[in-house]
């Protein structure tokens, strides 16, 4: 019986890791700064008008 | 590699949040405050006999410190959210061989707040609360295209060869081109001024804090072991 090993390459595993965090970006990104559920919306007012996102 | 770019960038967040809060609640918030007493009515400006006199006076912050806190935690959490983007892009130009430091990590910061800050406010600048705007939908298309489209341009600028770099030109040109979602109508009930000096605080605020949130990402990640 033969046994495979897999490689990963660094690179790949790399740019996996660098896509999560994008995509952890956007999804803090949707919570402050988009999102229209009332409460977050309220507790989040000040600090959208701030940083001018276009939420309402 | 991932575990210390979440946690660089998380600390830079933070960090850069607080940074802008403090900034925020020096300057925007006393001019966010003034205008909540246009949009509610407590005061008005363009009076019924045609005077566009009013009082100029800020409410005193710091009497609702539930309301102040989450201004801080979501500043935290947007930068956060920034950051954890901008150091994605940050250590992808390491690895190609653009060396990464804390004053590299500036000029990456102040790139950020071009492309998401200054560029999409050409088009919709930071407005009091009652302003009102055209269908939210179309806006929100607009100012994530501004960003992606700004953002791809200063790329080009910053890693373009050669002769790609004048492709940032009409890039950057086109979304203004194309212009912005908005009203045929006016409807602001606060003064011009103070809907000026609202939009101008908060860009200078929002460029200090992402000049902080570049630098301080780039220095935690350069400080650890993956650099």
């Amino acid at each position: 019986m033969t046994t495979q090993t897999a490689t990963i390459d660094r690179s790949d595993s790399s740019a996996m890791g660098l896509a999560i965090a994008v995509l952890a970006g956007v999804f803090l990104l949707m919570a402050s700064g988009i999102a229209q559920a009332t409460v977050l919306h309220d507790a989040a007012h000040d600090q959208r008008h701030a940083m001018a996102f276009p939420c309402h | 590699m991932t575990k210390n770019l979440f946690t660089s960038a998380v600390l830079a967040g933070v960090a850069a949040g607080l940074i802008a809060a403090l900034l925020q609640f020096t300057f925007v918030i006393p001019h966010l405050l003034e205008g909540e007493l246009y949009e509610t009515g407590e005061r008005i400006h363009f009076a019924i006999d045609g005077s566009t006199q009013s009082d100029r006076a800020q409410p005193a912050i710091g009497t609702d410190f539930a309301r102040h806190g989450m201004t801080v935690a979501f500043n935290m959490i947007t930068y956060t959210g920034y950051g954890l983007i901008l150091l994605a892009l940050m250590i992808f130009a390491h690895d190609k061989g653009h060396t990464l430091t804390p004053r590299t990590g500036l000029i990456w910061g102040v790139a950020g707040f071009i492309a998401v800050q200054l560029a999409p406010g050409i088009g919709q600048p930071p407005v009091l609360p009652g302003a009102i705007g055209s269908e939210v939908g179309p806006r929100q298309a607009w100012w994530a295209l501004t960003i992606i489209i700004t953002a791809i341009a200063l790329a080009l600028i910053a890693f373009g060869k050669g002769w790609t770099a004048l492709l940032s030109i009409p890039l950057l040109l086109a979304p203004h081109i194309v212009g912005a979602p908005y009203l045929d109508t006016y409807f602001g009930v606060a003064p011009p001024e103070l809907a000026a000096r609202f939009a101008m605080l908060s860009l200078g605020t929002a460029l200090a804090g992402w000049t902080s949130l570049g630098f301080l990402a780039a220095w935690f990640w350069t400080r650890s072991d993956d650099a």
